[in-house]
């Protein structure tokens, strides 16, 4: 039933034909109303009759070997269950879409805060005590580096060397040599991650804070060494994922194992702290930006360089200079990442790998250049837009960068930007700083099912919904293909027994099951031409009428037999003979303490090319939201690291700063430019969520820049770094 | 968490009867709780004195107020006396924590409350505070919070209070009931310890002693007051460096300055040279200036909070630049009314 | 220990160990898992009830220290067809993504209103004298001790402000 639409060339604009209002309208989420009144189920809260609870027992040490446990104060407490470790447990999560079990270390301790066993009692209360009665006893092998700038790297193969940066360096009317910092980043979404394990005889049920349901099954069933068809994993509500719950993690597996050794349901959740120190974190990065340009600000150079780290034999590094190798034209171009392997706590995808950090070297070094340029920091970007791509050649699918810099900067009062360090209001200096969004945008293969009844249509896929509003946007999608108004489609997610769909996780979940809707609601389509009896292409369903070639029939008609269609879409040549990326561009206004240094973002403007908007409403916030973690990168966030033991200091969320309420000003506005891409899938959209952050926090430290004249370099920029920058100014 | 025994106390005598070397006092419960979770606190025993009689109101005393330990510190700082005469202790009332936790949070437990050092909260790490003797892994570790201030080689933590900070500014005291039912009244100087070589010993309190109220002096008619708070993020953040001031002008000169500072110290942190130097001295910079300087002479930080002797020295001239009117009041600057 | 409580106007009693939190016993003991646990240790406001009419943060309580106490959980401002105007709201404004953060910040501004119509200053107010004006800064700064990480903010505000008094 299933075939595989392959992305093999532009695709005609349908949902622009259909004229049933739904596509793109800002229609309220279907699962509102559950979310508000507290009646959405997240992992934690099933509670299966005889359930148990667990508790993780972590390495105090950084690298090792564990030679014993004592259960001994444990097992006297009332209530105790057991203790469970052995050579199915996870060192670390697994990294998105890996698709099988991560490293299984057996007795080996790589990090500080490493799972090395699962305590379960009766009682969380128990559980959680118990886990703190374990005496662990280890071979530690001391020494192990966990500082980046001294542990081993080693430099993967996939450079970029383009001319001679060196010899452009050295010719370039202006030039800009800096480098930058960034601090490791927590995804911190605010459900801890959970699991609840069940078996019935040799099948498992595993409800888990996951992102990707397909690929979790797989992972899960590699794990414990059953087969794929013995698991099922679901997952219809989660609190937040931001790339935290790509992959399946400790919590998943050893709740498994506990619940068949007891054969009772077991739960999982880890504690806050726990969050921190085993679930994969964004790297730091050390970067080096090299720039070269003429005096009419045509860019002749662009060199990006990074230090990122992860632990041994993680395949995961993160992308820092993803941007840099398409954003701006330059002949001569070099791109290089050297990889630290140290015993941190291991580090993975988190919202926007790559542009999150790499856009602040990139974009604050284009405002530094545009400075020492003295030309407009909105018209320097406008100069260096590439024809093509600048690496590969490709042809950029829709490309709105340059509209969206225009735009904004009209939208922002661009104009209205003085001299840095000449506006004030008391002891509140204010700046306007710009920076571009670019975020690559992915087709991954997914399916789904459409079956239409007469009384409405059932949408389903394991696709999940993690915040982003896939609920709202594929019931969208169905209805507009069938002609139903929203309340006739119900939509079912995140059940690994449904279609398998990409999962939530690099901007591409909404465009790749919603093809794969789209693909299935036309194949209904088909259908219901056959029975009218027109051609494929001539039918029309609008609201509940099919007309084509003449002929007219009530949709209730044609569904004596109800349709079910599969669909399945893969990406194909498009994907090879373009390059599709969201563009954009970022606006900040900040006020800036020139006493104590604190930031306040006044306002922020995104303005944006993501292909089609499915749903206005869903993709402003996800947008915003995405700028928002911009502001928290810029300005608050921060993992730090025990320098002895690299082990997470302060590890919970009143020592790492999440921006709050009010940090946040009501006038963060996002506009959406009219924009189809017929090249990166059927549907005609691109991904928001991570072109939102992508570039955000540069426009806040470039607004710094013009209310201070200060340049911070070392992110985030907190009142220390601002103030010691005011004091070598003599201020 | 440990069990324990919970007790629900319905006097006083009953609450200091059920002391001990393992017994903890609950009111709001905010950091014990907090604290017991991660087992960096394992009392045997929690007194609960939420719901004692009589320790939640705020009433005159003499010129001044008696504030029951068991307010709440939202309570406190919307009492209208508490914003009309003490409007640095609201304002500092109101940096603090968030809406919720100072709904819970009480007067006395505030003042009790324990550092947030991140190895103090971290079993896994040594700490001298929680486990005497173990070490300090403060110490060459992640610096940006510890103190600057008071601390000694055993223990680098800071005070984390805003509430206490204020206090100390209006020179509050603090009546402690004894286990015989008589009271004694503390300087907060008194009732707060230096770590020394016993970090683990934050107070003066014996066992079985309960806080049952703070003392407010007559409110200081005519004076500035204000509290300022710098911290990494808005809101909801504990202070990198806090400055509570009251200061009261005569003609144009500084009748009296009682300035106290967050964030710096292992207590709530008042230096008597600095207020000194101030006092009878027309306003100027140099002298805000010459004063940050004493305040921070013997301060001894390392490379990760050696920031925070600048924003000490910035923000404490920038409070006393509003107090004194070198520069007009923002919001957080207040003003007590004059005598009648 | 057995514990009598009013929770959502009906008497319920749990008997359950002295170190369950209150959050704890509403999620494990009570079936109501409406309110969330975010960090167990009040610095995300995920756990935001009411008690006595006033927002606490329910994970840094005890459930045994709230004998006959009068909470208000989510489930009892109003059910997904019966929805209180406040979370209408909250839904038209998507003051929210992953919801995970929703029921918290829906009790805490139910309370944060009520502290405000009592003259109740913030840290943010202009005079610390005088009525209580609810402008986006103060609804922020009242607001800040419940986290969003999907960073809903502004909308969860623009919900919020439309409940204020001077919005009615």
């Amino acid at each position: 039933m299933s075939d595989s639409f392959t992305m093999n060339e532009a695709q005609p604009r349908l949902l622009d034909t259909t004229d049933q209002g739904l596509i793109g309208a800002p229609l309220d989420r279907p699962e509102g109303a559950l979310k508000v009144s507290g009646q959405a189920t997240y992992t934690a809260e099933y509670h299966p009759e005889g359930m148990c609870h667990g508790v993780l027992v972590r390495a105090t040490i950084t690298r090792g070997t564990v030679t014993g446990f004592d259960e001994t104060a444990a097992a006297a407490l009332p209530g105790y269950l057991g203790l469970f470790h052995g050579p199915e447990f996870l060192r670390n999560p697994a990294q998105g879409m890996a698709g099988k079990a991560p490293t299984q270390p057996g007795d080996r301790v790589a990090y500080h805060g490493q799972p090395i066993a699962l305590v379960v009692a009766e009682s969380f209360e128990t559980a959680r005590d118990a886990a703190a009665r374990i005496v662990v006893h280890y071979d530690e092998q001391p020494g192990a580096p966990v500082d980046p700038e001294t542990a081993p790297s080693e430099e993967p193969d996939d450079r970029t060397v383009q001319g001679d940066l060196d010899a452009a360096m050295r010719k370039g009317a202006a030039t800009l040599d800096r480098a930058y910092t960034t601090p490791g980043h927590a995804a911190a979404a605010m459900e801890p991650h959970a699991a609840l394990a069940e078996w019935e005889g040799d099948h498992l049920t595993l409800h888990g804070a996951l992102q990707m349901i397909r690929y979790n099954k797989a992972e899960l069933a590699d794990a414990i060494g059953v087969k794929p068809e013995q698991v099922r994993v679901l997952a219809p509500y989660i609190g937040g994922g931001f790339g935290s719950k790509l992959g399946i993690s400790a919590e998943h597996i050893s709740a498994a194992l506990a619940a068949r050794a007891l054969k009772r349901p077991v739960r999982v959740v880890m504690a806050r702290q726990t969050v921190f120190d085993a679930i994969l974190r964004r790297t730091e990065t050390a970067q080096r930006l090299r720039l070269a340009a003429e005096t009419d600000g045509k860019l002749t150079a662009i060199g990006h360089e990074d230090r990122i780290s992860n632990l041994e034999g993680e395949g995961f590094a993160e992308p820092t200079a993803a941007a840099t190798q398409f954003l701006y034209a330059a002949p001569n171009r070099l791109v290089r990442k050297t990889i630290s392997r140290n015993h941190r706590t291991p580090s993975g995808s988190v919202r926007a790998p790559g542009e999150a950090v790499g856009m602040f070297a990139l974009e604050c070094g284009m405002d530094e250049l545009a400075e020492t340029l003295g030309i407009c920091p909105v018209e320097l970007r406008l100069r260096n837009i590439p024809e093509k791509h600048p690496e590969t050649g490709q042809t950029f699918t829709a490309h709105a960068l340059a509209q969206a810099l225009r735009e904004g900067a009209q939208a922002f009062g661009w104009d209205k930007r003085t001299e840095p360090g000449t506006r004030r209001e008391g002891e509140w200096l204010i700046g306007m700083g710009v920076a571009s969004a670019a975020r690559t945008n992915m087709l991954i293969a997914s399916s789904a099912r459409v079956t239409l009844t007469r009384d409405g249509a059932l949408v389903e896929t394991d696709m999940t919904d993690i915040g982003t509003g896939s609920y709202a946007i594929l019931g969208q999608i169905a209805g507009e293909m069938l002609g139903l108004p929203i309340d006739k489609v119900s939509v079912h997610l995140a059940d690994s027994d449904l279609p398998g769909a990409s999962g939530s996780g690099g901007s591409f979940g909404a465009s790749s099951a919603g093809s794969a809707v789209f693909l299935a609601a036309r194949k209904i389509r088909d259908e219901l031409a056959k029975r009218l009896g027109c051609a494929p292409e001539d039918v029309r369903v609008d609201r509940g009428q099919v007309t084509g070639d003449n002929k007219k029939a009530a949709l209730a008609d044609l569904l004596v037999e109800p349709i079910a269609m599969e669909a399945s879409i893969e990406s194909g040549e498009t994907a090879k003979t373009h390059f599709s990326s969201g563009f954009g561009a970022h606006f900040a206004e900040v006020a800036v303490s020139e006493i104590t240094g604190e930031v306040r973002v006044r306002r922020i403007l995104g303005v944006f090319g993501v292909g089609r908007v499915l749903n206005e409403k869903t993709a402003r916030s996800q947008a915003v939201g995405g700028m928002i973690w911009g502001v928290g990168s810029a300005l608050h966030e921060e993992l730090s690291h025990d320098p002895r033991t690299g082990h997470i200091v302060g590890r919970d969320l009143a020592n790492y700063h999440v921006p709050s309420h009010a940090d946040i000003p009501a006038k963060m506005e996002v506009r959406f430019l009219e924009e189809r891409d017929d090249h990166a899938n059927p549907i005609q959209s691109k991904g928001i969520g991570e072109l939102g952050i992508s570039g955000a926090g540069a426009a806040v430290i470039n607004a710094i820049h013009n209310a201070t004249g200060l340049r911070v370099y070392d992110f985030p920029a907190t009142p220390d770094k601002i103030v010691q920058g005011f004091m070598e100014h003599g201020r | 968490m440990r069990e324990f025994d919970y007790v629900r106390a319905d006097s006083l005598d009953h609450a200091a009867a059920q002391a001990g070397p393992h017994a903890a006092l609950i009111a709001g419960g905010t950091n014990l709780l907090d604290l017991m979770k991660l087992q960096v606190m394992v009392p045997e025993r929690v007194i609960d004195i939420s719901r004692l009689d009589g320790l939640d109101t705020i009433e005159a005393d003499g010129p001044g107020l008696r504030i029951g330990a068991m307010v709440r510190n939202a309570d406190l700082a919307a009492d209208p006396r508490i914003r009309a005469d003490y409007p640095v202790l609201a304002r500092a009332l109101l940096a603090g924590a968030s809406g919720q936790i100072r709904n819970k949070a009480s007067t006395g437990g505030n003042l009790l409350q324990r550092t947030r050092c991140p190895y103090f909260y971290d079993t896994a790490m040594a700490c001298n505070k929680r486990a005497p003797g173990s070490g300090c892994a403060a110490e060459g570790g992640a610096s940006r919070m510890l103190a600057i201030l008071g601390t000694s080689k055993d223990c680098r933590a800071a005070h984390p209070s805003d509430m206490a900070v204020a206090l100390r500014a209006l020179e509050a005291r603090v009546a402690i009931r004894a286990p015989n039912g008589t009271e004694r009244i503390l300087e907060m100087d008194q009732l707060y310890r230096l770590p020394g070589d016993r970090p683990d010993l934050e107070t003066e309190l014996d066992e079985g002693d309960i806080i049952t109220a703070v003392l407010l002096p007559a409110p200081a008619l005519g004076s500035s007051q204000s509290y300022r708070k710098i911290r990494d993020r808005a809101s909801y953040a504990f202070a990198l460096v806090s400055v509570a001031a009251v200061v009261t002008m005569q003609d144009d000169r500084i009748g009296k300055a009682s300035l106290a500072f967050g964030g710096l110290a292992p207590r709530p942190w008042k230096d008597a040279q600095v207020d000194a130097m101030l006092a009878g001295q027309a306003p100027s910079e140099a002298l805000f200036s010459k004063a940050a300087d004493t305040l921070l002479a013997e301060a001894v930080s390392d490379a990760g909070n050696e920031f925070k002797r600048h924003l000490a020295h910035r923000a404490m001239i920038a409070v006393l630049r509003e107090a004194t009117g070198l520069a007009p009041a923002s919001t957080g600057t207040d003003l007590v009314g004059e005598p009648a | 220990m057995p514990i009598s409580l009013k929770v959502n106007g009906v008497e319920r009693t749990l008997e359950c160990d002295t170190r369950v939190s209150l959050l704890d016993a509403l999620r494990d003991h009570l079936d109501l898992p409406g309110t969330k646990k975010g960090c167990d240790h009040g610095q995300c406001g995920a756990c935001t009830i009411l008690v006595n009419g006033r927002r606490i943060n329910s994970c840094l309580t005890l459930a045994v220290m709230h004998e006959g106490d009068e909470i208000t959980t989510i489930e009892g401002l109003g059910g997904p067809e019966d929805l209180s105007p406040m979370q209408r709201d909250f839904v038209s404004c998507d003051g929210y993504q992953c919801g995970y953060c929703t029921p918290g910040q829906i009790m805490s501004a139910t309370g944060m209103l009520a502290e405000a119509r009592d003259g109740m200053p913030s840290h943010v107010s202009e005079s610390l004298i005088g009525k209580a004006n609810l402008s986006d800064a103060e609804i922020a700064e009242r607001m800040s001790g419940n986290l969003c990480r999907c960073s809903a903010y502004p909308f969860i505000r623009e919900a919020i402000a439309r409940n204020t008094e001077q919005s009615q």
